[in-house]
């Protein structure tokens, strides 16, 4: 059985791969690649109660929780919002809740992205890792020990 | 020769540039491209100059203190007022009411003329390129009123329907708001005859000129307006400070707005007497550097000229357009036959804020998103657009830059 990865050897990979580029544009030209190969979210889950606030664009989130582990899908009429929600899943992805809930996601300050995205953008990808976070501590808070999914109707995600 | 001498535009864009220091900067390791001077313009050093020597030199509360600074700061502040009654043909100075803004301006409006006038069944009439600020502050008062808000609509090109206007346009209109010139599409509205029609049927118009004070000629008295509100900052003033212009009889039998210092002649705990035109509507300490500063702004614009102003963003309009129309998939959006240098487009598959993104990262400054005015965006069916707008020290060579920009991010992005 392989060693599963932790968030951090995640962050860290994500981190080496921006270290190769050497402009903006390669780390642009990255992250749009990623947008695009993104698993397109079906339709049925792109309801209101499933946007992201805060972002320009549209974003939208959900979740599932199986055998103590959360895995997310996400779409947007953006594609470097896309891109970057991608990484963001990538490194959230199939964790427990409690991991998801303590990661610092020090990547996105690592790669650039606070920075070099403006105040306002980066508003809406602080709006993306707060939304993920809150589907994971409504996965630990819910005491049934049933498997959930978070996002397809179920308002009860979002407390926030 | 000496016609050709008139009919060009004496201005040297590149010692206009050298007077904006911001411009000088890099973003993104290129030099700026400045295009979102719908939103805000840059200042000329001669604003900021004027903001430090207020703090420098002559920095104290206005109107009421008998000390020299005193004295110099309510004189600095009085001359803007002055400089504004002749920016805008204003008949007196007193007409002239100091603000934060545009949007304070038409709030202001609601709030006093609005809850005085307005009452259940009375129609107030907007358009649908109005921006956010000129529809909540009557959709408010309607909410409250129980009056109706009616909604001028706007054609495939972005012009405002005309035979609609009139047909909505009724006895029961008490007050139409209407846009000067539309941020979104640039499109410069027929105001005159606005108010002329809405005058006939004893409508009172407010017109925003947030848009239109740094590019049109403004002429209150001529226009015929009740009451004209416009920014500052949109004027390379610096923000925070605006001007309501309104006609002498409306606001002497208008209410107060904000209550405090400065708006009254004597306060007893049982009955208040409130001070003449201007300083009714002007409670408590203003924003004095910004308000000083402004006056600068307008000398730029007077000694620069708005006939030169217009010329160099109609330039820059239709080279911009002529290049914009050859890339493959854009549609502007606003192709009215008034505009001002405002140029608003959408690309097939392609989202504006990822334009907006691939743009910043090259140095140019472009607005993407609804700019304020969603029930306009609703009405194209679309999300929002990307947004270049033009100033006096823009060039054509920026437009370039812009250009091959935007190529290279269509490109990327599909």
């Amino acid at each position: 059985m392989a060693v599963e990865q932790t968030i951090k050897d995640v962050e860290k990979e994500i981190v080496e791969e921006f270290g190769l580029f050497d402009s903006w544009d390669d780390k642009y030209e990255y992250i749009i690649d990623l947008g695009k190969k993104l698993p397109l979210l079906e339709d049925e889950n792109k309801l209101d109660e499933n946007k992201v606030r805060g972002c320009q664009s549209t974003v939208w989130l959900v979740a599932d929780y199986k055998e103590g582990k959360v895995r997310y899908k996400a779409d947007s009429d953006a594609v470097i919002v896309k891109g970057l929600i991608s990484m963001l899943i990538r490194v959230l992805s199939g964790h427990t809740p409690d991991e998801i809930i303590h990661s610092k996601l020090d990547f996105i300050n690592q790669i650039g992205m606070t920075s070099h995205l403006a105040q306002t953008r980066s508003n809406g990808l602080l709006s993306m890792v707060k939304q993920m976070k809150n589907y994971a501590l409504a996965y630990k808070l819910s005491t049934s020990t049933n498997d959930k999914n978070y996002g397809y109707g179920s308002p009860e995600a979002k407390s926030n | 020769m000496t016609f050709a001498a008139i009919e060009k535009p004496i201005i040297n864009v590149d010692s206009i540039r050298s007077l904006f220091p911001v411009l000088n900067r890099q973003v993104k390791g290129k030099p700026l491209v400045y295009f979102d001077n719908a939103a805000t313009t840059q200042k000329p050093q001669s604003v900021i100059d004027a903001l430090t020597e207020y703090y420098n030199g002559y920095n104290a509360n206005i109107h009421r203190g008998i000390h020299t600074l005193a004295e110099e700061a309510t004189a600095a502040f009085e001359a803007t007022r002055d400089t504004v009654q002749k920016f805008i043909g204003a008949k007196t100075r007193e007409q002239v009411i100091i603000t934060k803004g545009t949007t304070e301006g038409i709030n202001l409006v609601a709030y006093t003329w609005g809850q005085q006038n307005i009452t259940e069944g009375d129609e107030i009439l907007i358009s649908e390129m109005e921006h956010h600020s000129n529809i909540v502050p009557w959709y408010k008062l309607c909410k409250e009123k129980g009056a109706v808000l009616k909604v001028i609509p706007v054609s495939d090109n972005g012009e405002l329907g005309m035979e609609e206007f009139e047909k909505l346009l009724t006895n029961k209109t008490k007050l139409v708001s209407i846009v000067h010139v539309s941020n979104a599409l640039g499109t410069v509205n027929p105001v005159e005859e606005i108010i002329e029609k809405a005058h006939a049927i004893g409508a009172v118009v407010l017109v925003d000129g947030a848009q239109s004070a740094a590019h049109l000629d403004i002429d209150v008295e001529d226009m015929d307006c009740d009451f004209f509100a416009f920014s500052s900052h949109k004027l390379f003033g610096p923000t925070g400070v605006g001007v309501l212009y309104g006609k002498k009889h409306l606001l002497e039998s208008m209410p107060v707005f904000n209550g405090g210092g400065e708006m009254i002649k004597e306060v007893d705990f049982d009955n208040i007497t409130y001070a003449d035109l201007p300083y009714k509507f002007e409670a408590g300490t203003p924003n004095i550097a910004d308000t000083v500063a402004f006056k600068y702004a307008i000398d730029f614009i007077n000694e620069t000229g708005k006939e030169n102003i217009r010329k160099h963003g109609h330039d820059l309009l239709e080279y911009a357009t002529s290049q914009l129309q050859q890339i493959e998939g854009l549609k502007i959006i606003g192709t009215a036959k008034n505009k001002v240098s405002v140029i608003s487009f959408v690309v097939d598959k392609i989202h504006p804020q990822d334009l907006g993104i691939l743009l910043d990262n090259k140095g140019i400054a472009v607005r993407t998103g609804h700019h304020c005015t969603q029930p306009l965006m609703k009405r194209f069916g679309i999300p929002g657009t990307t947004r270049a707008s033009f100033a006096i020290y823009n060039t054509i060579e920026e437009v370039d830059i812009f250009i091959s920009g935007l190529q290279k991010a269509i490109k990327t992005l599909l």
